[in-house]
């Protein structure tokens, strides 16, 4: 049985490996275009749109698409084409932070009380399941109608609570590491439960862990734009997919180009995380279709 | 299995009572209280304040203001809005009826196809119909609800014109009053829960199709669709009650985004809209009833798994 450490876990070789592995599946090869173009042009949109994104233009209010205009207006005369370019930028930023944060703590978390196990174990998972009953966006909404919805707030907020989930997953998956022979020989050695932690379950857990991430990545994207769009993300004229989509959809009848931009964006974004983390389950030999949905 | 029995029914019992304990816990951490926000921008006048907090009995100390909400919540009485004189009660039923609706309307038309299309994508893995719904469910469960709602409105209701988009009929009307306005909403949501469920159930076949016994039925000459209809299927669909009763917790708790779309007036609606106004009370009482309706149909899920599996039902008698 071999034991792996942490160090060697994520040693170059390996991530290239793996990173290889999902390149060669065609789901891995479009799912990683797909993010990488998304980061990519959140980085350089606010230097290459080819109008300001507030500029508000009163005579081209709900225009058409046309040659100056690639996707037309909108209802404030404003550069439908440069705001979907860089509508993504906030929601990347937020969910691009809180995901490791989220994946790090509850993480932490799961491997702790799974190694620790007893009544303490017992009662967190009590809590755990009291906050997973509760629908999240009720659990969001009220933190975020309470302190504000900047980026400040959004952080910590999706980070918190998408981390109780992945509690349970560390945790379980601990209890399939833990009965194992080296994690046996170092509790006999007298190793302390940190070392315990780090060296002989972490790099056990990692592959679950960096699936999880993946796919929370998927989801927390999903609720940041419907928090968007239901008005308590992201404050305008900040120009976010789930807003413009909100902002758009009175004018659909007459002017759906103000949906489609931000409609095939967001949409291609959250299918390319998937499409990778699907790709990621496989190419590190976790079956993810077992779990079940949230 | 009595005592396994028992012992869930006890665990379902303590979450819902820590949940009620977070919900009511949460609201007293967060700054402001429902007088705050009812009294809005005379809430500087402290006279005025004193009189609201006495009115509504804010001034008694929070575990006996905790007791008293969690006995009248056993009891049905949920207490009344912020407003002082509404009967949450009668405010929920409505919500809870017309989320009711929704939920089963979606559930009837989501949960055969899903079974089906999972059974046939399970058995045919890999070959043309697969790939076609999978890459569909993959479409289905990751656009964002108000993108696919959003698209549907546009394609069935603007530019063909054959369902209404918006649901325009009052919270309180008969369940038949919302047909035709329900359709799209009840399409959106069997679509999404139809591809969670799809896939949960094609990797479930695709298992059992692998596992020894079904090779061994197959290697006994057992004919090609008895083995699947008598010794693959029972088995297949076992963990699919898990997923199924997710799905229906999601349906009563989770939809909020398709309800607004839709102007829906369900449970969904009525929370985003509390919690805008800051109307704590209805929010604690959504909050435990979706979350005692998760912990009952999760229980529910658990209990016939185990009924409908001998292997579980024995385990459980030996414990």
């Amino acid at each position: 049985m071999a034991a792996t450490t942490a160090t060697s876990m994520v040693s170059g070789n390996r991530v290239v490996t793996v990173l290889k592995d999902l390149a060669s599946r065609p789901s891995g090869a479009i799912g990683l275009t797909l993010v990488i173009f998304h980061v990519a042009l959140a980085l350089v949109s606010p230097y290459i749109v080819p109008f300001d994104y507030k500029l508000q233009n009163s005579s081209l209010m709900l225009t058409g698409p046309d040659a100056v205009h690639w996707l037309g207006a909108d209802h404030l005369g404003r550069d439908v084409f440069s705001r979907t370019l860089m509508g993504g930028r906030e929601a990347l930023l937020v969910t691009g932070v809180a995901t490791p944060l989220a994946v790090i703590w509850g993480g932490f978390i799961g491997i702790l009380f799974g190694l620790v196990g007893g009544r303490l174990d017992e009662v967190l998972m009590r809590v755990v399941d009291a906050f997973l009953s509760l629908p999240w966006i009720l659990k969001m909404l009220v933190l975020i109608v309470t302190f504000g919805t900047g980026v400040e707030v959004l952080i910590p907020t999706l980070a918190f609570f998408y981390g109780i989930p992945v509690i349970r997953i560390a945790r379980a998956a601990t209890h399939d590491v833990i009965a194992r022979d080296f994690v046996w020989a170092a509790k006999a050695r007298g190793h302390s439960r940190i070392s315990i932690i780090w060296r002989e379950l972490l790099p056990n857990v990692l592959d679950t862990l960096m699936v999880e991430g993946a796919m929370r990545w998927s989801w927390m994207l999903l609720a940041f734009s419907s928090l968007s769009f239901l008005g308590f993300g992201v404050s305008p004229p900040t120009p976010d997919w789930g807003l413009m989509i909100s902002d758009a959809r009175g004018f659909m009848s007459f002017a759906p180009w103000g949906v489609i931009g931000p409609v095939i964006a967001l949409s291609s974004l959250i299918i390319g995380i998937n499409l990778t983390a699907d790709a990621l389950a496989k190419a590190l030999g976790i079956d993810r279709a077992q779990k079940a949905p949230m | 299995m009595l005592m396994m029995l028992i012992r869930r029914i006890m665990l379902g019992i303590v979450t819902v009572s820590l949940v009620s304990l977070i919900i009511f816990a949460g609201v007293e951490i967060l700054p402001g209280d429902a007088c705050t926000q009812y009294l809005g921008e005379y809430q500087a006048d402290d006279e005025l304040l004193a009189q609201c907090r006495k009115d509504l009995d804010l001034n008694r100390p929070a575990l006996e203001r905790f007791q008293e909400w969690a006995g009248g919540a056993v009891t049905g009485d949920l207490g009344t809005a912020v407003d002082g004189k509404t009967k949450i009660s009668t405010i929920v039923g409505d919500r809870l009826k017309n989320s009711l609706l929704l939920a089963f309307c979606a559930m009837i038309v989501g949960v055969p196809l899903a079974l089906l299309l999972g059974v046939i994508t399970g058995l045919w893995r890999d070959r043309k119909p697969d790939l076609i719904a999978s890459t569909l469910a993959i479409f289905a469960m990751t656009i964002p609800e108000f993108v696919s709602a959003t698209l549907l409105i546009l394609i069935f209701s603007i530019w063909l014109g054959w369902l209404p988009g918006i649901v325009l009929t009052s919270a309180s009307a008969p369940a038949s009053e919302f047909f035709p306005e329900i359709l799209l909403p009840v399409i959106v949501l069997s679509l999404v829960m139809c591809a969670h469920i799809m896939r949960m159930v094609r990797s479930s076949v695709i298992e059992v199709m692998e596992s020894d016994y079904v090779q061994m039925a197959t290697l006994k000459g057992v004919p090609y669709w008895r083995m699947v209809f008598s010794h693959a299927l029972p088995n297949a669909l076992l963990p699919a009650i898990n997923v199924v009763a997710l799905t229906i917790a999601w349906l009563l708790g989770g939809v909020v985004v398709i309800e607004v779309v839709f102007n829906y007036p369900g449970l969904g609606r009525l929370m985003i809209d509390s919690i805008s106004d800051r109307d704590l009370p209805v929010v604690q009482s959504i909050a435990l009833i979706v979350a005692s309706i998760y912990v009952c149909v999760n229980l529910a899920a658990d209990l016939l798994t185990m009924l409908a599996n001998p292997k579980l039902r024995t385990i459980y008698t030996r414990k």
